[in-house]
C-alpha cells in the first residue's frame, strides 16, 4: 500500500469534505471578501474530485492567512510573506500532493516579493491566490502596496506617495505561466478560474479582489465587474504574452478609476520547474517523499559513492 | 609530537592553483603513510592578493596547523603580471615570498619562483641578511620559466612540486599518481614533465639544509583527506537527507557545493534560491511533506532565517540548520575564522525557543554530529543546528576511511503510518491530533506526526500557539501544555546525548588544570596539552559538543575535578565561558579565558603560553591574544 493513499482518490469529494468540524468559527469580520475565496477553493475542489487528505494549502500571516483555520486540508500557515517558499518545496517533495498557497496584498506582493518573483519565475506548480483588499487588515488598516496613490492611512497620514504594485504584470514580467484576476463580487467565475489554475501545469497566480468592509470602506473594487473573456470589447488572445501584457495593463490602470476587469490574461503550457528539473536529473521521477516508505528502495550510502575520491 | 615534521607552505595569489596544488601534496603525503593536516589562509578576493595553504605532515598524528611552518614555496603572484608580459597589475608578485617570512622557524627552506620575483625585489626586502640570521637555506628556481617552456605558465605550482621533492628527498611517485587519475593525457604529459624539469633543477643545487621527508611505513589501512565541510555533507547523505536549499555565503558555501553536486546522484533536491529567509522555509516544506532535510548559511544569512527557526520550533518541523562561522559582526572578515556566532545561534528567534545545537571540533565529529542532528530533529520534531567554523570547514585531515562506511539512514522518524492514524485518536473537529499533549512513544513531549497525503492525517502547522489539532489557539490551559510539552522535548534528548557522549576529554584524569574549548580547535588544544604535560604541567582538557541541551553533569564533573580551567575560544567576548557559567550556575571563580579574535586560528603554542602566563598570573606576552582572568579575581 502507498504510504499516501489520499492522493488521487476521489472517494471524498463533496463541497462540505473541505469545511471542518464545528471548530472553529471565523474570526473575520462580517462582509469580510476572505469568506468568498473560501467557498470558491472548497467549490473548486470539490469540483475536481479532490480529497482533503491530498490538498496542501500554505498560507501567510495577515486576515487572508486564516484561511487554512477555515479550510480542511493539509495546511501549513507559515509566517508573513513566506507561503511561497514553503509551499514551493513540498511540492518538489512530493509532486502528488495538490499544492496551493495564499495569503495578502501585504504578505505577498509586500514582504514576500522576492519570493513571489521568483516562484513565478521558476514555474513551479502550484496555485498562488492573493487576497487583494488595498490594505493591511490584520494589523489595523495601514497602506499597503496595492493602496491606490493618495490613499490615507494611519501610517500614511498625507496619503500615499507611492503607485500601487501592478500585481497581474509583474507576474507575467517574472515568469508565471498562468495569470488571472478575480473577484469576490462574482463566486461562480471565482470558483472556476481557481479550478483552472489548480488544474494549470505550472506557476498559476490569481489576484483575488476581496473587499475589507472594516478598514478599506473606499475601495473600488465591490463595484460590478466585467469578465473580459464574456465581452465583445475585450479581444485578446490570453496564450499571447504581448496582447496579454497590454491588457493587464489596461486592467490594472481601469481598477483604479473604479472599473473592475477579471477574467483569465495569460495562460502559457510551458513545462512546470519540476518537469524541467526532472528532465536535467536534477530531481528523482519518483516522488522522492515516497522513498522513506518504500521498503524496497536502496539507500545510497557515502562510502560507496564518494570516499574514492578523497582516499 | 615529535619534532620530526614537515609543515610545507605553499603562497602564491588568489587563483594560482594553490589549492588544489596543497590538496593533491597532501593526498601523496597521505598515501605515503603520514598523518596530514591542510591549513588555508586566504584573503576575500578572487584573483591576486596573498593566499596560502600549509600542509603540516608527521609520522603520528596531526591534529592542528602546528606552530610556525619549516618550508616555504613562493610562486609568487602571477596576476600582478599576467597574462602578458607586458601587462602590470600591481605591485603585489613579491608578497607571496614578503609576506610570509615571519613564521618560518629557524633553518627552514625558502623556495622562490625567479621568474616572477627578480633580484632587485629580493634584494628590497634583505632577504639575504634575514636568512643567514635565521638559518634558513633559500633556493631561488625559474619555476615560471620551466612551467613555459612546456606550455603553460599554470603549471608552476608542479616545477615547485619537483622542487620541493627533489630537496626533500621525496618519492614522487605518489604525487604523479594522484594527477594520472586527475588529468587526461596532454596535460597530464605536461605535468609530469613540469615536475621532473623541476626535480632535475633543484637536484643541481648544494643541498645545505637539513630537513627531510619525516619517517612513513606503509599505511596501515586506507585514508580519507576530507574537509569539515566533506564530513558534514556526507554525514547529512547518511542521515538520509535528500534536500537542501540554500543561498552562497562564505563559508557555508561549501556544504552548500557538495551537498548540491551530490544529492542528484542519491534521489535527492537542491535548490539555490533567492536568499536565506527562502532557503530555510524550503527545507522547512520539504520537510512538513516528509523529507529529511536541510538548510544553513553563515552569520547574516542565518540572521535572516531566525524567523523560520522560530516557524520550525512552533510547528514542530523537523530540520537540520548549518551555521558556518566567520568573523562579524555584520560582513566582517568574510574568509577569517572566528567562534562569536554561539550567542546567536543559541538565543536567535522570539519567544521561549529551544532547540538541539552541536558544534564538532573536527572532521569524525562533524560526520558524527550531523548525524546525531538529523536523528534527533526528526525523532523529536525540532530544529537541530550544526555549528562550525571557517576554520573547520576548509581544513583537511586524514580520517580512516572507513570511518565513512555505514548505512544511511532511510527512517524518517517520528512520522506515523495510514493504520497508525486509522487508530489514533481523532480530534473532534474530524482532524488528526498532531499536536496531542500526552502521546506517549516513550520520549518525552512527542506527538505523532502525519504528512501531506495520508489519508486521515491531516491537520494544520501554525507558528501560532495551537490545539491538539493544530487549529490556533489562546486558550490559557492549552498555552501551558503545548508550550511545557515543547520545551520538555530536551530533558528527554539530554538523556539520549549523555548515552552517546559527545564531549572529548584528551590528557591524563587526575591532572591538576584543566583547559576547555568548543569548536574547531580542539586538536590544536589537545596539542598544546600534550606539551604542557611532557613540560612537567598537570593538565587535562574537554571539548565540549553538545550546546544546547548543554551537557551538565559531565561539565561539572571535569570542572570539579580541576583547581582552574582556562576557556580557550575564538572570540573576544568569551561567550562559551558565559554559556558554561549561566548553565551550570557555579564555577565563575575556577574560570578564565584566552580569547583570540585576530582572525587567524591559536596554534599550540599560543595556547602553551597563554596557560602558563595564566597560571603565573602573568602578562601576555603575545599581543595578539587576550587573557581575561576569572570572576572575582
Ligand atoms: C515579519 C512580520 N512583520 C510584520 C508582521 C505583522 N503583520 C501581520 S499581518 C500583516 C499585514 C497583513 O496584510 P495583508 O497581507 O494585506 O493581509 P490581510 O490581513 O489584509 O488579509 C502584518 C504587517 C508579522 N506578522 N511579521
Ligand atoms: S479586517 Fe478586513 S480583511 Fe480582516 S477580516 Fe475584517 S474585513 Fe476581512
Amino acid at each position: 500500500m502507498s504510504a499516501f493513499s489520499a492522493i488521487g482518490d476521489p472517494e471524498e469529494a463533496e463541497e462540505d469534505e473541505f469545511t471542518p468540524g464545528i471548530e472553529p468559527q471565523p474570526t473575520w469580520c462580517p462582509g469580510c471578501g476572505d469568506f468568498a475565496v473560501n467557498n470558491a477553493l472548497k467549490k473548486a475542489m470539490a469540483n475536481l474530485g479532490k480529497n482533503p487528505d491530498e490538498v496542501l494549502l500554505c498560507t501567510g500571516i495577515g486576515c487572508s492567512g486564516k484561511l487554512n483555520s477555515y479550510f480542511e486540508s493539509y495546511g501549513f500557515h507559515t509566517i508573513h510573506g513566506r507561503s511561497l517558499p514553503v509551499a514551493r518545496a513540498a511540492k518538489l517533495a512530493n509532486p502528488g500532493v495538490e499544492v496551493v498557497a495564499a495569503g495578502g496584498d501585504g504578505d505577498g506582493y509586500g514582504i514576500g516579493g522576492n519570493h513571489f518573483m521568483h516562484t513565478a519565475r521558476e514555474n513551479h506548480d502550484m496555485t498562488y491566490i492573493v487576497f487583494n483588499n488595498e490594505i493591511f487588515g490584520l494589523t489595523k488598516g495601514q497602506t499597503s502596496p496595492t493602496s491606490p496613490k493618495g490613499h490615507k492611512s494611519k501610517t500614511q497620514p498625507s496619503g500615499s506617495a507611492k503607485d500601487p504594485v501592478r500585481p497581474l504584470s509583474l507576474s507575467l514580467a517574472s515568469g508565471a505561466s498562468y495569470v488571472a484576476r478575480t473577484a469576490a463580487v462574482n463566486p461562480n467565475q471565482a470558483a472556476e478560474i481557481i479550478a483552472e489554475a489548480v488544474e494549470h501545469d505550472g506557476f498559476a497566480h490569481i489576484d483575488f479582489l476581496t473587499q475589507c468592509p472594516t478598514w478599506n470602506k473606499d475601495a473600488r473594487q465591490y463595484v460590478p465587474y466585467t469578465d473580459v473573456q464574456d465581452s465583445d470589447d475585450y479581444d485578446f488572445d490570453v496564450t499571447n504574452r504581448q496582447e496579454a501584457g497590454e491588457m493587464m495593463y489596461e486592467v490594472e490602470s481601469k481598477l483604479y478609476e473604479g472599473e473592475v476587469l477579471t477574467g483569465r490574461f495569460y495562460k502559457d503550457d510551458r513545462p512546470s520547474y519540476g518537469q524541467e528539473k526532472r528532465s536535467t536529473g536534477e530531481m528523482p521521477e519518483e516522488p522522492l517523499a515516497e522513498r522513506y516508505y518504500d521498503e524496497d528502495a536502496e539507500w545510497e550510502r557515502c562510502a560507496e559513492q564518494l570516499i574514492d575520491k578523497h582516499t | 609530537m615529535t619534532d620530526q615534521e614537515l609543515i610545507w607552505r605553499i603562497a602564491g595569489g588568489s587563483g594560482d592553483g594553490i589549492d588544489s596544488n596543497s590538496r593533491y601534496f597532501a593526498k601523496a603525503l597521505m598515501r605515503s603513510g603520514l598523518d596530514v593536516f591542510t591549513h588555508r589562509h586566504y584573503p576575500s578576493r578572487i584573483r591576486g592578493g596573498h593566499t596560502y595553504v600549509e600542509v603540516r605532515a608527521a609520522p603520528d598524528g596531526a591534529a592542528s596547523r602546528g606552530d610556525g611552518y619549516n618550508f616555504l614555496l613562493a610562486l609568487g603572484d602571477s596576476f600582478a603580471r599576467n597574462p602578458s608580459e607586458e601587462a602590470y597589475y600591481g605591485n603585489e608578485e613579491l608578497k607571496p615570498l614578503s609576506e610570509n617570512l615571519d613564521d618560518l622557524r629557524e633553518g627552514g627552506i625558502i623556495v622562490y619562483d625567479s621568474g616572477l620575483i627578480d633580484d632587485e625585489q629580493v634584494a628590497e626586502i634583505n632577504l639575504e641578511e634575514r636568512a643567514e640570521e635565521n638559518g634558513w637555506h633559500v633556493y631561488p628556481v625559474d619555476l615560471r620559466g620551466i612551467a613555459k617552456e612546456h606550455g603553460r605558465e599554470i603549471m608552476r605550482n608542479n616545477a615547485g612540486i619537483g622542487v620541493t621533492a627533489a630537496l626533500l628527498d621525496m618519492d614522487t611517485s605518489e604525487y604523479e599518481g594522484i594527477m594520472d587519475e586527475m588529468w587526461n593525457d596532454d596535460i597530464l604529459e605536461a605535468n609530469l614533465a613540469v615536475i621532473q624539469d623541476g626535480f632535475e633543477r633543484a637536484q643541481e643545487f648544494d643541498q645545505t639544509h637539513d630537513l627531510e621527508m619525516p619517517d612513513h611505513g606503509e599505511p596501515e589501512e586506507a585514508q580519507a583527506l576530507v574537509s569539515g565541510s566533506d564530513a558534514i555533507a556526507y554525514g547529512a547523505l547518511d542521515a538520509g537527507c535528500r534536500f537542501i536549499a540554500g543561498y552562497p555565503m562564505t563559508p557555508w558555501t561549501d556544504v552548500f557545493t557538495i551537498m548540491s553536486q551530490n544529492l542528484p546522484k542519491f534521489g535527492g533536491i537542491s535548490e539555490q534560491v533567492e536568499d536565506e529567509i527562502a532557503a530555510a522555509s524550503l527545507a522547512l516544506g520539504a520537510s512538513h511533506a516528509g523529507v529529511k532535510s536541510m538548510s544553513g548559511s553563515s552569520g547574516g544569512g542565518f540572521a535572516l532565517m531566525s524567523e523560520p527557526l522560530g516557524l520550525a520550533e512552533m510547528s514542530e518541523t523537523p530540520v537540520v540548520l548549518v551555521e558556518a562561522m566567520r568573523a562579524g559582526p555584520s560582513t566582517g572578515m568574510p574568509t577569517k575564522p572566528e567562534q562569536a556566532d554561539l550567542e546567536h545561534v543559541l538565543y536567535t528567534s522570539q519567544g521561549d525557543s529551544s532547540r538541539v545545537v552541536f558544534a564538532p571540533g573536527d572532521q569524525q565529529e562533524c560526520y558524527e554530529q550531523i548525524r546525531t542532528a538529523f536523528e534527533l530533529a526528526y525523532d523529536y520534531q525540532i530544529p537541530a543546528i550544526l555549528v562550525y567554523d571557517q576554520k573547520l570547514q576548509g581544513e583537511l585531515r586524514n580520517v580512516d576511511a572507513s570511518f565513512f562506511d555505514r548505512e544511511a539512514d532511510g527512517d524518517p522518524g517520528s512520522v506515523v503510518s495510514e493504520e497508525e492514524i486509522a487508530e489514533a485518536a481523532e480530534h473532534h473537529a474530524g482532524k488528526f491530533k498532531r499536536f496531542q499533549y500526552d502521546a506517549d512513544d516513550g520520549k518525552e513531549g512527542v506527538s505523532p506526526r502525519s504528512v501531506p497525503g495520508q489519508k486521515g492525517g491531516r491537520f494544520l502547522a501554525t507558528g501560532n500557539e495551537h490545539n491538539e489539532a493544530g487549529h490556533i489557539s489562546e486558550d490559557p490551559t492549552n498555552r501551558v501544555l503545548q508550550m511545557d510539552r515543547r520545551l520538555g522535548k530536551l530533558e528527554s534528548i539530554r538523556e539520549e546525548l549523555d548515552a552517546k557522549g559527545n564531549q572529548t576529554h584528551h590528557g591524563p584524569d587526575e591532572a591538576e588544570y584543566g583547559i576547555m574549548c568548543w569548536g574547531s580547535h580542539q586538536g590544536t588544544v589537545f596539542e598544546a596539552v600534550d606539551r604542557l604535560n611532557d613540560a612537567g604541567r598537570s593538565v587535562k582538557a574537554i571539548g565540549v559538543s553538545d550546546l544546547m541541551p548543554y551537557p551538565e553533569a559531565e561539565v561539572s564533573e571535569f570542572l570539579e575535578s580541576v583547581e582552574e580551567c582556562l576557556v580557550v575560544e575564538m572570540n573576544a567576548t568569551a561567550q562559551f565561558r558565559g554559556l558554561t557559567q549561566k548553565e551550570l550556575g557555579r564555577f565563575g571563580p575556577k574560570l578564565s579565558s584566552l580569547l583570540k579574535y585576530n582572525g587567524n586560528p591559536f596554534e599550540p603554542a599560543e595556547i602553551v603560553e597563554g596557560f602558563e602566563s595564566s597560571i603565573d598570573g602573568e602578562e601576555l606576552a603575545v599581543n595578539n591574544m587576550k587573557y581575561v582572568p576569572a570572576a572575582g579575581d
